[in-house]
């Protein structure tokens, strides 16, 4: 039988469409029929991590966290509430954003789990983080003369979340398509509520690293920015802040070419999925972002 | 499927199916076929061709073996739907002729066959039963079912999917098999599973201490609220989050293993192995609230008022405040009698009757 792809998300019990980029992606993915089944779990809702594998019938399932940083979630809760027997980080032998995968059997139900990293830490994430800059000004050459600033949490509880962060950051600096390339954060410096500070450049594209937009992505961060005085006026793109102007894309994790991201970490854990990216990256590739915003 | 179901026969046939009413045994190289309304011997295989290909025994047999899912949870499922393990497949066939009815949480699911055999599923709201399929809103793929479930009737956000709240005015009609069972697993997810789990007596039920002692990060202080000293905070979350009003599932978790709780579970058709995420988070509030200690205050109410602040807890832990007509003074919970009562008696703090909260003081 072929194998079943669980995607692992937060979820939430406030906010309705906290979990909307996850069935947009699993949706495309599903379209590729790549895997006998796309199923959808969450930490806030249902299917809940702990049920969720026993509601497909594949007897060996690629687990994509859609999460993303290495860290609390997918060390440990994801791995616990699966009931990946024998799981640890170790296995994972990640230096906080180079996770691979691990092969492990579930308690409950037996079947063979890949155990993949997140999303987050994929190289293939700087990909999209580019393509969201491309996307929000409506310019697939968009580099040249322009700043781009890639926006994180912060460290809060976990170290490797600013790691991430910085990893795209500096990838998307070496390849030399930007100006300028900054890491800025929510709760640590450099701060994003400085954000002009940090950019010679006139243009500055702000790509938050989130799965959903929520409170941080859409209140938090263009008030922070100075985009609007009150989130719920709402703000232009771009909007004109000393000097500069700032295009603020909005969670990342609503792009359409994170279906490629979640492919590529069932790929690299094994699955035969070569034909579903091709077509994944075809149809999202300067697509308009859809899910959750 | 116009003649499948005779090949696939054929092809079985050598290994022999007893099924629903249907035998079919190999007798050296020739066949016997028995139903209810015919039996035959020594059929070669044009014989059986010719014997099945109109038979509804087969046509059964092939449906339960080429078309419905095959997951033992959701075959299991359908079988339920149409009662196929009590009842005879020519009762069975008439019955699905007019449509078999079953209820799974607010799903109202009608299973019915047709010429060919093949089962067809109608699903609609239990409250919209009697409702002209002309005023309900007709959906095919499954994923519709994701945004009807997400929010309720008033529009408001459904983290529960479980919650008696799912909005009525849709049907899903003449459905596959497997639609049916996606459908019917987006609206209340996993509870295909955990209900042939309990069937099969195999439903791995994790109890409350069991649960709470798992949880770390921002839930990990929900273990500090079991103190070894009863369960009847416990009693308390399943009175409040799990009663049927709340939630149509039904609680088959206690405090552990040889420790039930005092209040009901529910007559839900589907099982709770677990206190969900939803009450983990309620728990660590109320383990942070419950880490207070009681104090006396002084209150100054008139028989009247103390019974009006009754009936506003009640009227807000019954869901029923909404319903309360503006002029209706009557009520407890009324607007106007609630505003009243704040202007009498609350001070310029929002004190109640002018006592301090006092939160660091007290005995």
């Amino acid at each position: 039988m072929a194998p079943a792809l669980v995607i692992a998300a937060h979820g939430s019990h406030l906010n309705a469409e906290s979990s909307t980029p996850t069935y947009t992606h699993a949706d495309t993915i599903r379209a590729t029929g790549a895997f006998a089944e796309v199923r959808e779990s969450f930490w806030k809702e249902e299917p809940s991590f702990r049920e969720a594998l026993r509601t497909v019938d594949a007897d060996e399932v690629y687990l994509v966290p859609l999460f993303i940083s290495e860290g609390y979630f997918t060390e440990q809760v994801i791995p616990r509430e699966f009931r990946l027997g024998g799981w640890d980080p170790d296995l994972w032998s990640s230096d906080g954003t180079s996770a691979t995968h691990a092969t492990l059997t579930a308690d409950d139900t037996g079947q063979t789990v890949h155990y993949c990293g997140p999303v987050g830490t994929h190289d293939a994430m700087s990909d999209v983080i580019v393509q969201r800059a491309e996307s929000v000004t409506g310019d697939p050459d968009i580099g040249e003369g322009v700043g781009l600033a890639v926006v994180g949490h912060g460290t809060e509880r976990n170290e490797n979340s600013a790691k991430a962060i910085e990893y795209h950051a500096g990838r998307i600096r070496d390849r030399g398509r930007f100006d300028e390339v900054q890491a800025l954060f929510m709760d640590e410096d450099p701060e994003v509520d400085d954000v002009t500070e940090y950019f010679e450049s006139d243009d500055i594209v702000v790509v938050p690293l989130f799965i959903a937009d929520g409170f941080h992505t859409q209140e938090d961060i263009p008030e922070d920015m100075g985009l609007t005085d009150d989130y719920r006026l709402g703000y232009d793109v771009p909007t004109a802040v000393d000097g500069h102007d700032i295009w603020y894309a909005g969670a990342v994790g609503t792009e359409p070419l994170m279906a490629d991201v979640v492919l590529e970490r069932a790929a690299d854990a094994g699955a035969d999925v070569e034909a579903a990216i091709e077509q994944v990256r075809e149809r999202t590739s300067g697509a308009n972002p859809a899910a959750g915003d | 499927m116009h003649g499948d179901h005779v090949d696939a026969l054929v092809a079985t046939a050598p290994d022999g199916i007893a099924f629903d009413d249907l035998r079919v045994d190999r007798e050296g190289d020739r066949y016997a076929f028995e139903t209810p309304e015919e039996t035959h011997g020594a059929l070669n295989e044009d014989d059986l061709r010719a014997v099945a290909a109109d038979s509804p025994f087969v046509r059964n047999w092939y449906f339960w073996h080429a078309v419905a899912p095959q997951k033992a949870d959701r075959w299991a499922f359908l079988r339920w739907l149409e009662d196929a393990e009590e009842t005879a497949l020519e009762r069975r066939l008439e019955n699905l002729a007019d449509g078999v009815v079953s209820e799974w949480g607010q799903l109202r699911v009608t299973a019915t066959v047709d010429d060919g055999g093949e089962r067809r599923y109608h699903v609609r709201h239990v409250d919209d039963a009697r409702a002209d399929p002309a005023a309900l809103t007709a959906h095919e793929d499954p994923r519709a079912a994701r945004d009807l479930a997400k929010h309720d009737e008033r529009g408001r956000y459904r983290p529960l999917k479980s919650a008696p709240t799912l909005r009525t005015g849709w049907r899903f009609a003449d459905r596959s098999a497997a639609d049916l069972v996606e459908t019917v697993e987006t609206f209340y997810p996993a509870s295909v599973a955990n209900w042939h789990r309990e069937r099969e007596g195999e439903l791995d039920v994790t109890h409350w201490h069991e649960t709470v002692e798992r949880q770390t990060g921002i839930y990990g202080v929900v273990q500090t609220w079991d103190r070894g000293e009863g369960y009847e905070h416990v009693n308390w979350v399943a009175e409040a989050c799990c009663a049927d009003s709340q939630c149509l599932k039904r609680r088959e978790w206690h405090y552990d293993d040889e420790t039930e709780l005092d209040v009901d579970g529910g007559d839900g058709v589907v099982p709770c192995r677990e206190p969900c995420s939803v009450v983990i988070a309620a728990a660590r509030q109320w383990t942070k609230l419950e880490s207070e200690e009681s104090r006396t205050y002084e209150f100054e109410l008139t028989p009247s008022e103390k019974e009006q602040v009754e009936g506003i807890v009640d009227a807000v832990a019954d869901g029923s405040v909404g319903d309360i007509r503006e002029a209706d003074v009557y009520e407890d919970a009324n607007r106007y009698r609630a505003r009243f009562l704040r202007a009498k008696r609350f001070d310029g703090e929002g004190n109640l009757s002018g006592a301090p909260t006092d939160r660091d003081g007290g005995e």
